[in-house]
């Protein structure tokens, strides 16, 4: 069984415990009336699917209930990071260094 | 004239006992449950109400007269007290500081105890149960096969299991099953 990081427990916790949530970053409108339909699509519908280091949302629902983001690898199932929600996206840099 | 009904409380398996050599299943008697949420500053004065400490580490608890306080997350705990009913523990004065719910009925518990408690427990539960991982006083939501619980160490070879009362006769059974394949 994987064992997943939680940082807001602060400790390593099987993988039963967690929900995967989607990609991290997603920017949610403040003016979602003003949208054209395209730039929508692009919001709602379409999500990153990259073979290689992906950047989701994670929620520890069985644990503390937290949101927190992650790094994971798509073709390993490594998780390269984990921070808290509302943390910045780590720069591309940060990510290259992470898959040394 | 009216008349008002009464209700009586009613425990889920109420008196269950199942005991192998290593380990003991038992539900837990009755207590009032208290689910916390609360900023800094109603922990703060949580505390001072409750007569104990809202822990703020992960995994923690603290305890005091028969009254437990089980970190569950970072703004998030269970409140456990095995004497007073919900009612003398909840503040009289609301707060925007904090939500207190009364949550006595909605869970019920089991004490598994004996040498190979963890071991039964694990049955169910992925999570490492050593007394390096999870020692006494820690607790934590988590999985028992299907069923979310908490678990609580009271004890080095004691749990407490917190369930959701209609999933009760669900964990019963598999905490039996877990006794029944721990063999010496
Ligand atoms: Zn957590």
């Amino acid at each position: 069984m994987l064992l997943i990081h939680c940082p807001y427990c602060e400790d390593d916790r099987p993988e039963l415990e967690f929900a995967n949530a989607g990609q991290a970053h997603v920017v949610r409108p403040s003016h979602m009336s003003e949208m054209s339909d395209e730039d929508f699509e692009g919001m709602f519908f379409i999500r990153d699917n990259p073979k290689g280091v992906n950047l989701e949302r994670w929620r520890h629902i069985h644990g503390c209930g937290r949101f927190f983001n992650a790094v994971r690898h798509t073709v390993t199932d490594k998780f390269l990071k984990v921070y808290r929600a509302g943390e910045p996206r780590p720069t591309d840099a940060e990510l290259a260094e992470l898959l040394k | 004239m009216t008349s008002v009904a009464k209700l009586v409380r009613s425990i889920p398996l109420n008196g269950f006992r199942f005991a192998t050599d290593a380990v003991t299943i038992e539900a837990a008697s009755p207590a009032a449950r208290l689910s916390i949420r609360a900023t800094k500053r109603g922990v703060t004065s949580l505390s001072k109400s409750l007569g104990l400490t809202l822990p703020a580490d992960p995994s923690k608890s603290s305890k005091k007269a028969g009254r437990h306080a089980l970190w569950l997350g970072p703004d998030e705990w269970l409140v456990v007290d095995e004497k007073l009913a919900a009612e003398d523990l909840i503040p009289k004065r609301a707060s925007r500081e904090f939500s207190v719910v009364d949550v006595s009925h909605r869970n019920t518990a089991f004490i598994v105890s004996g040498d190979d408690a963890a071991t039964a427990l694990n049955a169910g539960c992925p999570r490492n149960l050593s007394l390096k991982a999870f020692p006494v006083g820690a607790c934590s939501r988590t999985l028992f096969g299907k069923a979310e619980i908490i678990l609580y160490r009271t004890g080095r070879t004691v749990f407490r299991v917190e369930c959701w009362r209609s999933f009760a006769p669900y964990v019963r059974d598999l905490l039996c099953e877990g006794a029944k394949d721990v063999r010496n």
